[in-house]
């Protein structure tokens, strides 16, 4: 078995240190005997639906991310939609996260989105929503914890009936008020927890790489068990800075 | 003076004593911040007693390094200047410096963020820019942004001030040029020219990928420490200046320090410097252009950076219960990265004077470390940064790490997927605790009770609370005294 990853505009979309959950994938494979094959797409390269089951991208500055975003929908936008439409994991995080919508309202400038997700972000008055974070998830399997930490001045609307990823318990999610956090349809998550939120949440990458090695051999299949001690231990930690 | 000012500043000075006194600490911000309540352009008011003016060094990594060399080569002039030594660097630190100090001229580190507020108010003859990575994002907001802040008040103060400008980060370059690319009056760059000295590869933390003046990714003949080096814009053609004050042979010699030949406008010099790695050879070339401007000879500034010790907390060793204790601060990748790097050759040279120089750190052998990681506010409440840092650099030459702080278990695990031995990690957030786990983990490394020695790796709150515990335990002095 192999798990084929794609992380788009790493050099671009990497502000809040993106590469950790990169790091984590592949660590948590070679310790299972799985294979890592590692690609990536920059601007204006395209992408390969098929080639790849887990497809990233993550935060940029505000010029990183208007470049990326008339980038992205150009050179990607066909055929990330088709990857999703057939079962590949698309995890995007932070700006990534903000890019899967319609549009992103950034000041005077509107940004165009990939528009594989119902749902808009704009940068209203008030502050940046920054600080620890928690939320309850439920992927199929109960509810479980997501922590992270989390820095936007974007406030993103999700449309009517689009599912969130998770309920806010503790920290602002989407927009700081309506309490819903993140984004999911099919096998596509969008959330404002940032940077290394793999890490911090071991059952998310291990959850995800599982549905990515689905999509590739037809069969879901049973991870190994790894010695998670300290990845508990980071779990709990985040959490508790959260107040959660 | 107005008497009403005078009050003012005699209320603020007595409550810094009294703060003192009570030890309790904190003096080294408390009376700026009540002067600055009661009087907002202290500041101002204060510096005009300066008569040969202040200079402001400001910078992501190294300000407060860069500001006690300068520091140490005016006192050597015997010019002793107003400064905030303890490495308060925000509008009140500077404050309570000018309050309970008197000189001729002042030396400020400044907080990046309250660059452009320091500058308007003190009207500084010299400004010193180092550098700007990624930090804090939580704190300070996106690196692009803060450049934009410090263009604005380079432009204005073209004329008014000169400039110290480290020419290897193109952030801070570009800082010295106009809109039309025209060189702004009273400009002295320096940097690195030694490529003997270029990382192997670009770091992952790497700041500055577009020209600041037309949005193409630089070119990089080669990097020094992250973002710093040698770049062109292929698109526009800006380029790194040429530096007037330039490293051109530099050798590094771990922990001990390093050695650079510099070349200035008014002739070559060689200074022997007793702190660590390249980032503090950058340091020592702010310094050197520094004083230049400020008309110190060559020699003499040679001679003087040569004596200086670590400014507070940057470096320093302490003798703790049988291990000499090497602290060293982290607070970002970049800086990280270059602590790292130091540490390593710290690695291999110790290894060299074992006799097995050139082989692998063999099993059961290496460094000890002490690593706290804390989120408070000061330290940025968002820990991410620890994934950006190349702790895989150092893996195989620690020999037992000791994790400590609020955030310790993250820290722990980083270290993991950086592919260090999991047996060789060990989570103990309390910082005595995990201090005096980390001392007797050291000592169990030297069976033939020989000296052992740690290395601290704390974060900036964690490295006041460590200067707390050993002032506590009567080894270290009080910072702010």
């Amino acid at each position: 078995m192999e798990l084929r990853v794609c992380a788009l505009y790493p050099d671009q979309m990497n502000i809040y240190a993106d590469r950790g959950n990169i790091v984590f994938l592949q660590r948590r494979c070679e310790w299972r005997g799985i294979g890592f094959a590692y690609s990536s797409a920059g601007p204006g390269e395209p992408v390969d639906a098929s080639g790849a089951d887990f497809f990233y991208v993550g935060g940029g500055q505000d010029r990183d991310q208007a470049m990326v975003a008339a980038d992205m929908v150009a050179s990607k936008r066909e055929d990330l939609a088709a990857a999703v439409e057939s079962g590949a994991v698309l995890l995007a995080v932070c700006g990534g996260y903000q890019l899967l919508g319609h549009s992103y309202q950034l000041g005077a400038e509107k940004l165009p989105g990939l528009g594989l997700v119902d749902l808009e972000t704009v940068r209203e008055d008030g502050p940046r929503l920054i600080g620890n974070v928690a939320i309850e998830v439920d992927l199929g399997s109960g509810p479980r914890v997501l922590a992270g930490f989390e820095n936007h001045g974007g406030r993103t609307y999700l449309g009517a009936g689009v599912p969130a990823l998770g309920r806010v318990l503790a920290g602002q999610g989407n927009n700081g008020v309506d309490g819903r956090e993140g984004v999911r349809r099919h096998n596509l998550v969008g959330t404002y927890l940032h940077g290394p939120l793999l890490p911090k949440n071991a059952w998310l990458a291990d959850h995800l790489i599982t549905l990515a090695l689905e999509r590739r051999y037809g069969t879901r299949p049973e991870l190994e068990p790894l010695p998670d001690a300290l990845e508990d231990a980071a779990h709990a930690s985040a959490r508790a800075a959260a107040g959660a | 003076m107005s008497v009403l000012f005078g009050t003012k500043v005699a209320a603020a000075r007595a409550l810094g004593a009294a703060s003192r006194a009570s030890g309790r600490g904190g003096g080294t911000t408390l009376p700026g911040r009540v002067l600055l309540r009661l009087e907002p352009e202290a500041i101002a008011r204060l510096g005009e007693r300066l008569d040969d003016g202040a200079t402001l060094v400001s910078a992501t990594n190294g300000k407060t390094t860069t500001a006690g060399m300068i520091a140490a080569v005016l006192a050597a002039e015997g010019r002793p200047p107003v400064h905030n030594r303890a490495g308060s660097n925000m509008s009140w630190g500077v404050a309570t410096a000018l309050l309970e100090q008197r000189g001729r001229e002042g030396l400020f580190e400044v907080d990046e963020a309250w660059l452009p507020r320091v500058a308007e108010q003190l009207d500084p003859a010299l400004i010193v820019l180092g550098n700007l990575f990624r930090d804090q994002l939580d704190r300070y907001g996106e690196i692009e942004a803060l450049a934009d802040e410090w263009a604005a008040t380079v432009a204005a103060r073209e004329g008014a001030s000169a400039f110290a400008l480290n020419a290897d980060d193109p952030l801070i370059a570009d800082l010295g040029r106009d809109g039309e690319e025209r060189p702004r009056a009273g400009v002295s760059y320096f940097g690195i020219e030694d490529a003997s000295q270029a990382l192997p590869q670009l770091q992952h933390a790497f700041d500055a990928k577009h020209c600041r003046r037309c949005g193409h990714p630089y070119e990089y003949e080669r990097a020094f420490v992250g973002h710093l080096g040698h770049y062109r814009c292929p698109n526009c053609g800006a380029e790194r200046p040429q530096p007037e004050v330039a490293a051109t042979r530099i050798e590094l010699r771990g922990m001990e320090g390093s050695s650079a030949t510099v070349r200035t406008p008014v002739g070559e010099i060689q200074l022997e410097l007793p702190l660590p790695g390249l980032y503090n050879v950058y340091n020592a070339l702010a310094a050197v252009t520094a004083c230049l401007r400020l008309g110190v000879e060559p020699a003499r500034i040679a001679a003087a950076l040569g004596g200086m010790r670590a400014a507070f907390g940057r470096v320093e060793t302490i003798d703790l219960g049988g291990a000499a204790l090497s602290i060293l601060l982290i607070k970002n990748p970049a800086g990280a990265n270059e602590v790292l790097r130091t540490l390593k050759l710290e690695a291999e040279r110790s290894l060299a004077g074992s006799g097995t120089a050139g082989a692998a750190v063999p099993a059961g052998s290496g460094i000890d470390l002490w690593i706290a990681l804390n989120d408070r506010i000061a330290d940025g409440r968002d820990v991410s940064w620890i994934w950006d840092a190349d702790f895989e650099l150092l893996g195989e030459a620690v020999r037992r790490v000791v994790c400590a702080g609020t955030r310790a278990p993250e820290m722990a695990l980083r270290l993991k997927y950086a592919g260090w031995e999991t047996a060789r990690i060990e989570v103990v957030p309390e910082i005595d605790a995990s201090l005096d786990r980390a001392v007797a983990r050291a000592r169990e490394g030297v069976p033939d009770g020989g000296p052992a020695r740690l290395f601290a790796l704390p974060t900036y709150t964690a490295l006041l609370e460590l200067r707390k515990l050993l002032s506590d335990r009567g080894l270290a002095k009080e910072f702010w005294r």
